[in-house]
């Protein structure tokens, strides 16, 4: 789609926007991907030494100690982003630091914070999803169709 | 008197007898810190919300340019000021605290100059004795309008900008010392199609090369005659391609002399990206970096293009492309110089 707007866009403009793409500076994609690499890893790494943290020491078993794990990445998100070092953190690890579930907290957090100035019911309660919505709505929506594909292969696809 | 179709040139030369500037604590931390009039350790300027903190410092650059004249605030015709909030409820806000006529501008980060020419065409054509023409903008305010909570651990790319907290105000009047605003160029809509809010530079540049180009067609000077030309905004990005734009087109301007706002106000090493932006850092850049400059005597003749891009959180979420503008004055010194 944007390709069909680009052409439809008179050729002075298209011109302007390939001499000033030259100029742009680009993302440093691989420099990113390594950060975001190590960074999401360690992340992980601390979350695995919590998760075996639970199970040595408050006898929980590998599948229950994953609900624990997350609400303690999730509170110490909460603190970090609080404290207003979060996003420094996610300007330099990037996807790093987003995609696990600390981005999510993160997200929550701090749209929270932010509209707490427009009250608890108006600003803090429609406005705490804004960012971290969108994943929620398709999270469930695309579990609902694998779990729909899952069912069909397996009452008719013999699986 | 109206020079071409969109510059006025003002013999009666209105002069900036004041100015008052505020920042926040990142720009306290800055370049230009010994320029500021006020300056806050504090992004909330003690108040309950980003946007009344705009207000304030909006108030308090106002407060400051008529404290730093001879006249009192009652002598003050007309308020003209806008803002990048919604409604421009910071400077509407402000002026009801002033308590003078009230001009609302919009022209996003090039409401700065587009009040300074409105400002000194007021008082070129009579219709004002003192006027006070400020912009102001917050860092925080404005992401929280126009991208992610603060707070939000999101990626910015290399093209992204810092929004300036802080307010810039002058005073303008008939006579007295000061830097004399000697002519204004208007700018038009120019929409090259970009749509990413992330590179406003890059949107921008060619809205400033527009008016720059007809500044000095419809002025008759040649870029020499400046010693500077003052872009608003345009960071790393947009002025370099403006700059190559503009000698592209056979104007003979030299890097030295072609500087940028966003790129003045902060240090090196600060984590801006591609540099300061808002409707704030020309105001506070020019009244208070540049114009003690002229004061000492190290300038005489600057050109200040304000640019701005007119795009909104809507707009951009569904799909329209960023129109931007850029308005030039030319503020020449006065009588004033040591």
């Amino acid at each position: 789609m944007a390709d069909k707007k680009k052409k439809n866009l008179p050729p002075d403009a298209q011109n302007y926007q390939k001499f000033q793409q030259q100029r742009e500076v680009k993302r440093p994609l691989l420099k990113n991907c390594l950060k975001a690499f190590f960074i999401g890893g360690l992340i992980c790494l601390i979350g695995q030494v919590i998760t075996t943290f639970y199970i040595y020491f408050f006898h929980f078993t590998e599948q229950t100690a994953g609900n624990p794990t997350t609400a303690t990445l999730i509170f110490i998100t909460m603190l970090l982003t609080g404290f207003g070092i979060y996003d420094r953190f996610g300007q330099f690890a990037g996807a790093g630091t987003a995609v696990p579930v600390t981005g999510f907290g993160n997200a929550v957090i701090a749209s929270a914070i932010e509209y707490r100035t427009e009250g608890f019911i108006l600003g803090v309660g429609s406005n705490m999803l804004k960012l971290a919505g969108p994943v929620i709505v398709y999270g469930v929506f695309s579990a609902f169709v694998v779990a729909l594909i899952k069912t069909i292969l397996i009452k008719w696809g013999g699986l | 008197m109206l020079l071409g179709h969109r510059t006025w040139s003002f013999e009666n030369k209105p002069v900036i007898i004041s100015t008052g500037t505020v920042g926040g604590p990142f720009e306290a931390n800055g370049n230009i810190a010994n320029d500021f009039d006020i300056l806050h350790e504090d992004m909330w300027v003690n108040q309950d919300s980003f946007e009344k903190s705009q207000q304030k410092m909006m108030e308090e650059a106002a407060q400051a340019a008529v404290k730093k004249s001879t006249i009192e605030k009652e002598q003050v015709d007309f308020f003209i000021s806008g803002d990048l909030i919604n409604q421009i409820t910071p400077s509407s806000f402000a002026a009801k605290t002033i308590d003078v006529p009230y001009l609302g501008l919009f022209s996003a980060c090039a409401t700065s100059m587009e009040s300074l020419g409105l400002a000194a065409f007021l008082i070129n054509g009579d219709g004002a004795n003192y006027v006070l023409s400020g912009a102001s903008s917050h860092n925080a305010a404005t992401e929280k309008q126009f991208r992610y909570p603060t707070e939000y651990g999101g990626q910015k790319p290399p093209t992204a900008q810092w929004t300036v907290t802080g307010a810039g105000c002058a005073l303008l009047a008939k006579q007295g010392p000061g830097p004399v605003v000697t002519s204004a160029t208007m700018g038009k809509v120019v929409d090259k199609g970009l749509t990413d809010p992330f590179n406003m530079g890059g949107a921008m540049a060619p809205a400033a090369v527009d008016t720059i180009e007809t500044h000095f067609k419809e002025r008759g000077v040649e870029p020499s005659y400046y010693d500077l030309i003052i872009t608003g905004d345009l960071g790393h990005i947009g002025r370099e391609v403006s700059l190559e734009l503009l000698q592209k087109r056979g104007l003979d301007i030299t890097s030295k002399q072609y500087v940028d706002c966003g790129l003045t106000i902060y240090r090196e090493g600060q984590p801006v990206l591609a540099g300061a932006s808002g409707a704030a850092c020309s105001a506070i850049v020019t009244y208070g970096h540049f114009l003690n400059l002229m004061r000492k005597g190290e300038i005489t003749r600057i050109l200040v293009v304000a640019t701005g891009s007119l795009h909104s959180q809507l707009s951009i979420q569904q799909g329209d492309p960023i129109p931007c503008i850029a308005h030039a004055v030319s503020i020449e010194s006065g009588s004033d110089v040591s």
